[in-house]
């Protein structure tokens, strides 16, 4: 199967322009099993994703966020379908674009906004920020700023789920540009091996946004094809369409029970876009086209999700909007109470080094 | 008391945790089967299995960093680096993830690690083999360090560090591996932070940690030739650090002597001395002396080797510099 494709962003949402797939009640919807009170959950919490980053943006813009900041917006269906799967004593770890996993496990959008504000009542208290966003209790083992190197946390964290029989499952969430990285090799590595003994209950989800920061698949790699790297490991693989809600949700049922109930380690390419810059000070995008962003965006995962409930019947504009402005709320609110929370105490600085409360 | 082994000691402190703690795990190159490159780790997959016993590839990020995750999840590993060199390949893991992760979690996360092995040079290893990395990974906030020189003390330390909350770098005396000592029966712990005074004296401080320690022991012989009572201190911790003891002595001898294999420059034998000024610059009758490594890759021949090293002659010329009789 190892064929290198043509995985531009262009190319893709030209061979799929125009498709929106199945309506959910004829097709992909009434297949999951989905009622049309869970279809409304997905089109609100894909929603908050995306307002609440469009806040996050004007946030940075208006200098009250610091540092990095890496949007998710365009994403959105891929952490909504793989998170759907989620089962208590499931861990999950993903890399610096974070905050959507944060606010779908269950992290309020309230704590996840402070934290970005630098707010001492942010989700770990103003010490991590954007890139650090940690809900141990909901199963987020973080949030990691260093590109590839979370990647053997996550396979060792499956270990531990095997060695201490929870039947749990790790998912893995690392964007293309980690995957020529030594860290994802060396980890991969010991996931197929480990995995062999059904120690290594670990789902690999490969965010392919089509770009590492600002280059592309095709300049990073002669061998386009990424998930086929997990040849190499003897990790078995596939491809889903990311923008698609329904492909996701469908794949992600399928697979994260397939790693659950074998122990082994399973990847998935997912075929995704950052519709939004690399970070909010990436302006200028000049290692990509307005045209292709355009292209890219009749794919818009929202939109394809909207067409095919309206299409449905499963809700109409008025519900849709009803919806939207209740997100909005939500998220306004949640930017209030950032803004108005107080700086962490002083005190906060020298807290959480050591576990033991040792000075440094 | 039972005379045992430093490698000896090793081993039996990391069988009697596993024994007693399901979650300690080892896992690091050729540890099971093979025994271990330094036979540390010899026969404990007979006793453990290969699910606590993990041979890994030779892939010091990858297995590293999965040990990370490993404590995150509620693990106790311990990592054996054939060597500290080798921890290069790991340092992103070591020192992004598992040093700081419990911080930029705000608490949420314990990494209850232990990554131990041989270092330090002496055996003609040269350049890349050889480095003492106490300074290194004692820069950074989160780690913990120590460099235990005994066979009593590594066992006391090894116990303290499985059962530490944090991630702890444990350099062990490679060259020391077959040297016997006292060890008392049964589970013992050596606190960190706690330098140890293996030898009072009343008119020089040596200072030094891991195999250093026992050249000063020496040279405190020499120096008692020639009517010279030197106090020998053993830090044993790198970080936490026990400053108390060292003020201490300084302030009984008024001079100090700091020895150390590395390298001087942004080394743990400039902080000794920093700490001495400022704590004790009233008591000091003298500069604090500092021998170190020469500043070279380490060399193979071993004539070359031995002159990069710290020698005895060297410290006992230091310490006759500290007292004026140079």
């Amino acid at each position: 199967m190892a064929t290198t494709r043509n995985r531009t962003a262009k190319a893709a949402a030209e061979a799929r322009e125009g498709d929106v797939g199945p309506a959910p009640n004829g097709a992909a919807g009434a297949d999951l099993g989905l009622d049309a009170e869970t279809l409304l959950r997905f089109y609100r919490e894909m929603t908050l994703i995306r307002l609440f980053e469009e806040a996050a943006q004007r946030g940075f813009r208006q200098g009250k966020i610091g540092g990095y900041l890496h949007l998710y917006i365009g994403q959105e269906a891929v952490a909504v379908g793989f998170l759907h799967e989620y089962r208590t004593g499931d861990h999950v770890i993903t890399a610096y674009r974070d905050h959507a996993h944060a606010l779908l496990l269950g992290s309020t959008p309230r704590e996840v906004m402070a934290e970005l504000f630098g707010k001492g009542t942010g989700l770990v208290k103003g010490k991590g920020g954007s890139m650090h966003l940690f809900d141990v209790e909901n199963g987020l083992y973080g949030g990691y700023g260093i590109v590839g190197g979370h990647i053997p946390l996550g396979v060792g964290m499956a270990y531990a789920q095997a060695y201490q029989q929870t039947g749990g499952v790790t998912q893995l969430y690392f964007g293309d540009g980690a995957i020529h990285n030594a860290a994802f090799h060396e980890a991969a590595n010991l996931s197929g091996l480990w995995g062999r003994d059904g120690l290594n209950p670990c789902l690999f989800i490969l965010e392919n946004n089509q770009y590492g920061m600002g280059t592309s698949v095709e300049r990073a790699t002669a061998m386009t094809d990424l998930s086929a790297k997990f040849d190499s490991y003897a990790i078995e693989h596939e491809d889903v369409d990311g923008m698609d809600l329904f492909a996701v949700l469908e794949c992600a049922k399928r697979t994260v029970a397939r790693v659950r109930e074998s122990g082994r380690p399973y990847a998935v390419e997912v075929q995704t876009y950052r519709l939004s810059p690399h970070g909010a000070a990436d302006f200028l995008e000049r290692y990509r086209s307005k045209d292709e962003i355009a292209e890219a965006r009749k794919r818009d995962p929202i939109n394809l999700l909207e067409a095919r409930l309206l299409e449905a019947d499963v809700a109409d504009e008025a519900t849709l909007t009803a919806i939207r402005d209740e997100v909005k709320a939500v998220v306004e609110d949640a930017v209030t109470f950032a803004d108005e929370s107080p700086e962490p105490p002083l005190e906060e600085l020298a807290t959480d080094v050591y576990a033991d409360g040792a000075a440094s | 008391m039972p005379v045992m082994t430093y490698r000896e000691a090793l081993r039996s402190a990391m069988a009697e945790e596993m024994t007693r703690d399901e979650s300690v795990v080892i896992l690091g190159e050729d540890i099971g089967i093979y025994g271990g490159t330094h036979l540390v780790t010899d026969k404990l997959i007979d006793q453990f299995g290969p699910r606590r016993v993990i041979d890994t590839p030779i892939a010091e990020g990858g297995f590293t960093g999965a040990a990370i995750g490993m404590a995150m999840a509620g693990m106790r590993p311990i990592v054996e680096m054939m060597t500290w060199n080798f921890s290069f390949q790991a340092v992103d893991q070591i020192v992004q993830n598992a040093a700081k992760v419990r911080y930029f979690s705000g608490g949420q996360v314990t990494v209850p690690l232990v990554i131990r092995g041989p270092n330090g040079g002496g055996v003609q290893l040269s350049a890349q083999h050889t480095h003492s990395l106490e300074n290194f990974y004692g820069h950074f906030p989160g780690l913990k360090v120590v460099s235990p020189v005994t066979p009593h003390d590594v066992k006391g330390m090894m116990i303290e560090a499985i059962r530490d909350p944090n991630p702890i770098i444990f350099l062990e005396a490679g060259a020391l591996y077959g040297t016997k000592g006292e060890v008392p029966e049964g589970e013992f712990t050596v606190p960190f932070g706690k330098a140890r005074v293996a030898r009072e004296g009343t008119d020089v401080t040596l200072i030094a940690y891991g195999r250093q320690v026992n050249m000063l022991l020496k040279v405190a012989d020499t120096l008692a030739a020639d009517g010279v009572a030197a106090e020998v201190i053993d830090l044993r911790s790198i970080r936490p650090f026990d400053e108390q003891t060292i003020v201490e002595s300084v302030r009984k001898t008024h001079r100090a002597v700091v020895v150390q294999e590395q390298w001087r420059w942004f080394s743990v034998g400039s902080e000794v001395a920093a700490l001495i000024q400022e704590q004790a610059f009233d008591d000091l009758d003298a500069p604090v002396e500092r021998v170190s490594g020469a500043e070279v890759p380490a060399p193979y021949a071993r004539n070359l080797e031995v002159a990069a090293f710290p020698s005895e002659q060297q410290i006992v010329d230091a310490a006759r510099r500290a007292m004026y009789r140079g």
